[in-house]
């Protein structure tokens, strides 16, 4: 159900110009890939941005998680709203049902279609806040099946991130040519 | 570790009579792109669109997640001609609607093209959309455009398209 109807939100903020950095990129070879992660992700920005391109290796699902410098405790919660073409709907988790929060529901291989999201992670480096996230993500496929949600998503941990894992939370696999862009929105 | 600076603007326009399209061209060398749109249109209600490399065949298919402040509604097009972009979103007549669309990836020749976009009429509902193009060919221009007999953007609406390079 959960791939019918989740959710994420963003498209945020234009940054001004000179503010708005590439840190990395990954893009997903021939044998597709399980998890995704960016590491070392350095203290000196005051944002962080996430914009994928992805397909799912699993077809009866494709919900993806987050999850920060490795925590797999029950440490996060989230809230979507979602439709599917033809119906709305909303939910949350909290505690960890996951082991990670839940980010984007990404589009799977047997629809021919990618699904682009867009992840903002807002005051990723400050020790005095539990982190949060919103996303938008979405995918059609030229018939029913598709999915576009908003999300929010919070991490409740003050420490600051430096790393960020992205992995389907049915344990299929980002497919090849699933791209993900990882940057860095300094502050004033 | 960073690449260095991205967003980069590359084209502003705005209107300075009514017309009912607009056109980006020479849009390489980016990652992904990002257009701003604060439009009002004439009449009332029209639907603002999408279309790529200007293509007018039925390889469009979108899916609108809207809200009207009275109830949520989710709906689908298939096989259109354009990605219709707006639902309850569309430019308002009365002040400046606001909207954003995220184009992924626009550039690879491998898969078919999918875009993000938020569109928001205060005074009618807010949208979310996903656009799919199924095309593999690259995205070589943007046409942004309001549809309707008669209808037009109006003089004053502003188009900003930014282009994003990653690492």
């Amino acid at each position: 159900m959960l791939n019918t109807v989740f959710g994420s939100l963003s498209v945020g903020v234009t940054p001004s110009t000179n503010s708005y950095e590439s840190i990395a990129t990954v893009t997903v070879g021939s044998g597709g890939s399980s998890t995704i992660t960016f590491s070392s992700i350095p203290s000196t920005y005051t944002h962080l941005q996430i914009r994928g391109f992805t397909q799912q290796t699993n077809n009866s699902g494709a919900n993806c998680i987050i999850r920060y410098n490795s925590d797999s405790g029950s440490n996060y919660n989230s809230h979507y709203l979602g439709g599917n073409g033809s119906t709305t709907g909303a939910g949350y988790f909290t505690n960890g049902s996951t082991t990670g929060g839940y980010a984007f529901d990404s589009a799977n291989n047997g629809s021919g279609a990618f699904c682009a999201f867009i992840i903002d992670v807002l005051d990723y480096a400050n020790t005095n806040k539990y982190k949060t996230s919103r996303s938008l993500s979405g995918w059609s496929n030229n018939s029913s099946g598709e999915n576009l949600s908003v999300m929010s998503s919070a991490w409740r941990n003050t420490a600051a991130i430096t790393s960020i894992t992205l992995q389907d939370y049915s344990g299929g696999s980002f497919a090849q040519y699933s791209s993900f862009a990882l940057y860095g929105i300094k502050g004033a | 570790m960073a690449a260095g600076s991205t967003y980069t603007p590359i084209a502003t326009t705005t209107l300075g009579s009514n017309q009912a399209e607009i056109t980006f061209n020479s849009i390489g060398g980016y990652t992904d792109l990002v257009l701003i749109v604060s439009a009002k249109q004439t009449p009332a209600l029209n639907t603002q669109y999408i279309r790529f490399n200007g293509d007018t065949g039925t390889n469009y298919s979108y899916t609108i997640l809207s809200g009207n402040g009275t109830s949520a509604v989710s709906a689908r097009g298939t096989s259109q001609d354009r990605w219709y972009s707006g639902y309850y979103g569309v430019p308002p007549t009365d002040s400046y609607g606001i909207e954003i669309y995220n184009f992924q990836n626009y550039a690879n020749t491998t898969t078919y093209k999918t875009g993000l976009s938020r569109t928001n009429r205060a005074s009618g509902g807010v949208d979310a959309m996903v656009g799919l193009w199924r095309s593999t060919s690259a995205i070589t221009s943007i046409t942004y455009g309001i549809s309707g007999v008669s209808a037009y953007l109006t003089s004053g609406s502003t188009f900003t398209l930014y282009g994003i390079l990653a690492a």
